[in-house]
């Protein structure tokens, strides 16, 4: 057994020719809180789908517990998603059932435990996250932070060895932040799983996790603690930790020459 | 010349475009009923959504098999007394509704009611990523999800155009009979001595049959398949009901020329 439980190596990967990865490497160690970084459309959240196996490489691989993701049948991919918990970007909750019926989903439909350890189960899991008293309600009932906070719970139902956590705080505020910072760091040392954590909040994520990978044009751009990224005199990493408008990421889309631009207008 | 290739080219490309579809759907249809073992085993799942798309669309069958009926009866009337045989409405009622309009209406009824809920539900499951995140619990959708749903259609169907047929009759009687005055007795007779079992009855049982594994199977691929956008759903779920009415037309037709001859 590595001391990585994930591993990712030299992985490309892209749509209809377009590649979004070319050649990544990375790896997560076990026990530890990772963050993925980098701008919008940089392909963090695909590359949480080629970790839970949901995309495949165009070429290299995912190791998940030495087990190349890829190469797996069905049965056996479905036995490693059992490893695996994931927290999606907007909780993505069944919006026809509670938020008591959503936490104890996983545990129906893997587990044949009896109905009386189901409900034990589920209230320990609410009330980690600090929402035992809204287990009757419905998720169109729950503000955004509230959801999140049952889908963490439901993503740990089955106390996974990996939690990946697909922006978890895009769209909250301060407080409802600073709970699930402190949710995913507690959570992960209780269950001592590895984290995986794919956002652009720099400041939240430098807050709490171990090591950060930041993407940027399909490779890894930077890595390092926290610590050491704040320092970093690299371009895109301190355009990207101190939200500079200027910089290696550039603020407009690919266009033609603007004057010439305005010009075919005025030929109209 | 160039519009002219352009053109064709665009009609090869829409061509091919259908094709992949259907060579999706039939792969879609295959992983449905490779993956019904596993919800058939918690009849619980299908039962609830025999709730959801046969017990609430109970109403709009029961008030529009009422009204075919009585329309049936009054235009039935209408013709069959220039030729003095007002008698046979009965039997003219019940072949029309246990074979054709029975099967048929209830279908196109379905298709617009339970139809495009399966489709709007399931293209929304997928935009909110609901159908992701079963796949990473380890759980199949198809299992879960669609297998559920389509054999909860396929049993509604035949139980609903029963009670369209039933409903139907009893409109066209309330017509006929009270009415207009038609004899009772004539109604009831010739309907019970004209209506054959394995013929009529058992015909149209197989067509809503059929019609409920098309309107299932066509409403839930457009879910599954929608691109996970407003516009996607929206798109979906009118392609629903288009293309339900047509499958139901045409599966009419094919099945209605195989029975008769």
């Amino acid at each position: 057994m590595t001391d990585n439980i994930v591993e990712i190596d030299n992985l490309s990967f892209g749509y209809n020719g377009r590649m979004l990865h070319k050649g990544i490497n990375m790896s997560f160690p076990r026990g530890k809180v990772v963050a993925i970084m980098g701008g919008s459309g940089s392909g963090k959240t695909t590359l949480l789908r080629l970790i839970g196996g949901q995309l495949k490489p165009v070429s290299g691989e995912v190791r998940v517990d030495d087990v190349i993701v890829h190469e797996q049948g069905r049965s056996d991919l479905q036995k490693l998603r059992r490893k695996m918990g994931m927290l999606f970007q907007m909780g993505a909750l069944f919006t026809d059932l509670s938020v008591y019926e959503n936490v104890a989903f996983p545990m129906r439909e893997h587990t044949d435990l009896p109905e009386s350890m189901i409900r034990d189960l589920v209230m320990m899991k609410l009330n980690a996250v600090g929402l035992r008293g809204a287990r009757d309600l419905m998720p169109t009932e729950l503000s955004g932070g509230m959801a999140r906070r049952v889908a963490l719970a439901r993503a740990v139902a089955l106390d996974p060895a990996i939690i990946m956590y697909d922006e978890p705080f895009a769209g909250l505020d301060p407080i409802s932040m600073g709970v699930i910072c402190n949710l995913i760091r507690r959570l992960n040392d209780a269950l001592g799983a590895t984290s995986i954590v794919v956002t652009h909040d720099v400041r939240e994520a430098f807050s709490f996790v171990d090591y950060v990978y930041f993407v940027a044009d399909g490779m890894v751009a930077a890595e390092g603690t926290p610590d050491e990224l704040s320092k970093s005199t690299l371009p895109f990493v301190h355009q990207f930790v101190h939200g500079e408008v200027d910089g290696p990421v550039p603020f407009h889309y690919p266009a033609p020459d603007y004057e010439r631009d305005m010009m075919r207008g005025c030929d109209v | 010349m160039s519009k002219l290739l352009s053109g064709l080219r665009g009609f090869g490309h829409r061509l091919i475009d259908q094709f992949w579809r259907l060579g999706s759907a039939a792969r879609f249809f295959a992983y449905t009923l490779i993956y019904s073992g596993e919800s058939l085993r918690r009849p619980y799942l299908v039962i609830r959504e025999i709730y959801f798309t046969g017990v609430l669309s109970l109403i709009i069958i029961i008030v529009s098999a009422f009204f075919v009926g009585m329309v049936l009866g009054l235009q039935g009337y209408n013709t069959l007394q220039k030729y003095g045989s007002s008698e046979a409405i009965g039997v003219l009622v019940a072949l029309s509704l246990v074979r054709e309009l029975g099967p048929v209406v209830t279908a196109l009824l379905f298709a617009g009611r339970a139809g495009t809920a399966i489709t709007a539900q399931i293209g929304l499951m997928k935009a909110t990523e609901q159908l992701s995140a079963m796949e990473m619990m380890a759980v199949s959708p198809i299992a879960r999800v669609v297998a559920p749903r389509f054999w909860a259609g396929v049993i509604s169907m035949p139980l609903l155009a029963s009670l369209f047929s039933m409903i139907g009759i009893l409109g066209g009687y309330l017509v006929a009979v009270p009415v207009i005055g038609v004899d009772g007795g004539a109604f009831w007779s010739q309907m019970q001595a004209s209506v054959d079992f394995r013929e009529d009855v058992m015909n149209g049982f197989i067509k809503s049959c059929v019609f409920g594994i098309a309107c299932s199977m066509i409403a839930l691929f457009e879910g599954y398949d929608a691109p996970p956008t407003a516009d996607g759903v929206s798109r979906a779920t009118t392609r629903t009901v288009v293309n339900s009415s047509l499958a139901v037309l045409g599966l009419d037709f094919v099945m209605t020329s195989f029975m008769i001859s």
